[in-house]
């Protein structure tokens, strides 16, 4: 029991901790895993309340999102090694008041709902909260659930759609280059030329 | 049915998976000698562990304006993710970690090296070992979801994430029976988290070894540890998953998780010598194009017979 109180309190520490270091640092690489680990952190005390698979899926989840991001990040930020000096903080009075009203909602919010409290210790440690939350998920939310799920599907198909262009290993069509008549046309079909002039014309 | 093991097995994990994983390379090594038509002699088979004790003894460099900390980070804790994911693969009848969500457990310990191949390509200051590390990233959209419709095939059959019920589950009739496409394309993703054989284009040749090309000394070792391991745990992993874990006639549990561990392991070894090397490009293509919808499908079997 006292093992598992400084472990939470110890992970509660370093959440808090590698979340603020996040803007600390002027590497995109090193925030987004900073962020990664707080992320961690957070699980590791769902782990701890017996929330094994919410903890167990905050790192799957959290580590594939990191990766995607810091992609992103590298891509997209002026900064990307660390080899400037820039801050991640912009626009602070309108960050803090922000992050402060979520902070002080978040804490009336712990403080004034009443919670439920946990009649028996479950007899089944562990597979019972999964099985709790999977049924309140897919049970009475189930139409939310298969709604929200097909439109992030599709979602995810329109975008791949519009940001693919067929590169060396494929057709080659909607290119740039092809609508000025720099790319040699016997490479591809004519039907899909003729399209691609129409669309674009 | 699995219970957990005394705590000693944990002290043990990295041992027994060390071992295997220089098992396997010795095996490789000694497939790799009869294809180039040399004899299979004692030389040849410890080649692999002779090349590690060099590695023990080569000193360690650090790239010019290398960012050390992910770097390092990225080269080593491969192992640490590998031997996490052991921690809840069922061996015999006992398991280390009887966790309630173990196949959860597993795809997320393996999902890990989303961050780690990304961060020992970053951090090297080199455009080798970044080109390699994207090429993961790239790879990993191919294999991951394929991948995780392949672990929710045994999952669905036992009616349970936890370890023990998917072994209890499959009694009378191992899951490969009815999930053969699951199993195969499990095997697939377990040689992209280690991005062995035809999934190597991460540390491709082409690129000068992608994201090993900059380590040397330790952090060589642990980085190839790492791949080896994470191979090894994903061999291992089928057998509770897929190959009715250590039940077998005759033989103690234990023998049989064994036995079945090291076939499975022979199995992704003749994958990785005789596939060629697949392009990320391609991979992708062939990944959504067949693979998902056959897992898919594979699925909705699945869901078909236990609905029954």
């Amino acid at each position: 029991m006292l093992a598992e109180l400084i472990a939470f309190l110890v992970l509660g520490v370093l959440a808090v901790v590698t979340g603020a270091l996040v803007f600390r640092v002027d590497s995109m690489a090193r925030a987004t895993y900073l962020l990664f680990a707080s992320f961690a952190c957070v699980a590791g005390v769902m782990l701890l309340l017996d929330l094994a698979y919410l903890g167990t899926l905050t790192i799957l989840m959290m580590v594939m999102e990191m990766a995607i991001m810091g992609v992103f990040m590298v891509m997209f930020m002026m900064n990307p090694g660390g080899l400037e000096p820039m801050s991640m903080l912009h626009n602070r009075t309108g960050a803090l008041v922000i992050s402060g009203g979520v902070f002080a909602g978040l804490v009336a919010a712990v403080l004034l709902v009443p919670w439920p409290r946990r009649p028996e210790p479950t007899t089944s440690p562990g597979g019972d909260a999964t099985r709790q939350l999977g049924t309140a998920l897919m049970g009475e939310s189930m139409l939310a659930m298969m709604v929200v799920g097909v439109a992030l599907f599709a979602t995810i198909i329109a975008a791949t759609v519009l940001a693919t262009t067929r590169g060396r290993y494929g057709r080659a069509s909607h290119h740039p280059a092809r609508r000025q008549g720099t790319v040699d046309a016997s490479h591809h079909e004519p039907s899909t030329a003729t399209h691609t002039h129409g669309e674009h014309s | 049915m699995v219970e957990v093991a005394p705590w000693w097995w944990a002290m043990l994990l990295p041992v027994a998976l060390g071992a295997l994983v220089l098992g396997m390379v010795s095996g490789e090594a000694a497939v790799d000698a009869r294809t180039a038509g040399r004899r299979v002699t004692t030389g040849e088979l410890t080649r692999p562990v002779r090349g590690a004790a060099r590695l023990l003894m080569r000193q360690r460099r650090l790239p010019l304006r290398a960012d050390a900390v992910l770097w390092r980070i990225g080269s080593a804790a491969g192992v640490v993710a590998a031997v996490l994911a052991a921690a809840v693969v069922p061996f015999g009848g006992y398991v280390v970690w009887d966790s309630a969500v173990g196949i959860v457990w597993f795809n997320a310990m393996g999902a890990l090296m989303w961050a780690l191949a990304w961060l020992a390509g970053w951090g090297a200051n080199s455009a080798h070992a970044l080109v390699g590390g994207y090429r993961f990233l790239a790879q990993a959209l191919a294999y991951e979801l394929p991948l995780m419709f392949a672990l929710t095939a045994p999952a669905l059959g036992a009616a349970s994430l936890r370890m023990g019920d998917v072994v209890a589950a499959q009694q009378d009739v191992w899951f490969v029976v009815w999930m053969p496409l699951a199993f195969a394309v499990y095997l697939l993703g377990v040689l992209g988290i280690s991005f062995w054989g035809p999934l190597a284009p991460p540390a491709g040749s082409d690129i000068a070894s992608g994201i090993a090309a900059e380590q040397s000394g330790m952090d060589r070792l642990a980085l190839l540890a790492g791949r080896g391991m994470l191979l090894v745990t994903g061999a291992a992993f089928a057998v509770p998953l897929f190959l009715g874990g250590g039940g077998g006639p005759v033989l103690p549990g234990w023998l049989w998780s064994l036995l079945k561990t090291v076939a499975v392991l022979a199995v992704l070894v003749w994958l990785s010598v005789g596939l060629p090397r697949v392009a990320v490009p391609r991979l992708l293509r062939v990944g959504w194009v067949m693979v998902l919808p056959a897992v898919l499908a594979q699925l909705l079997v699945v869901g078909v017979v236990v609905a029954w």
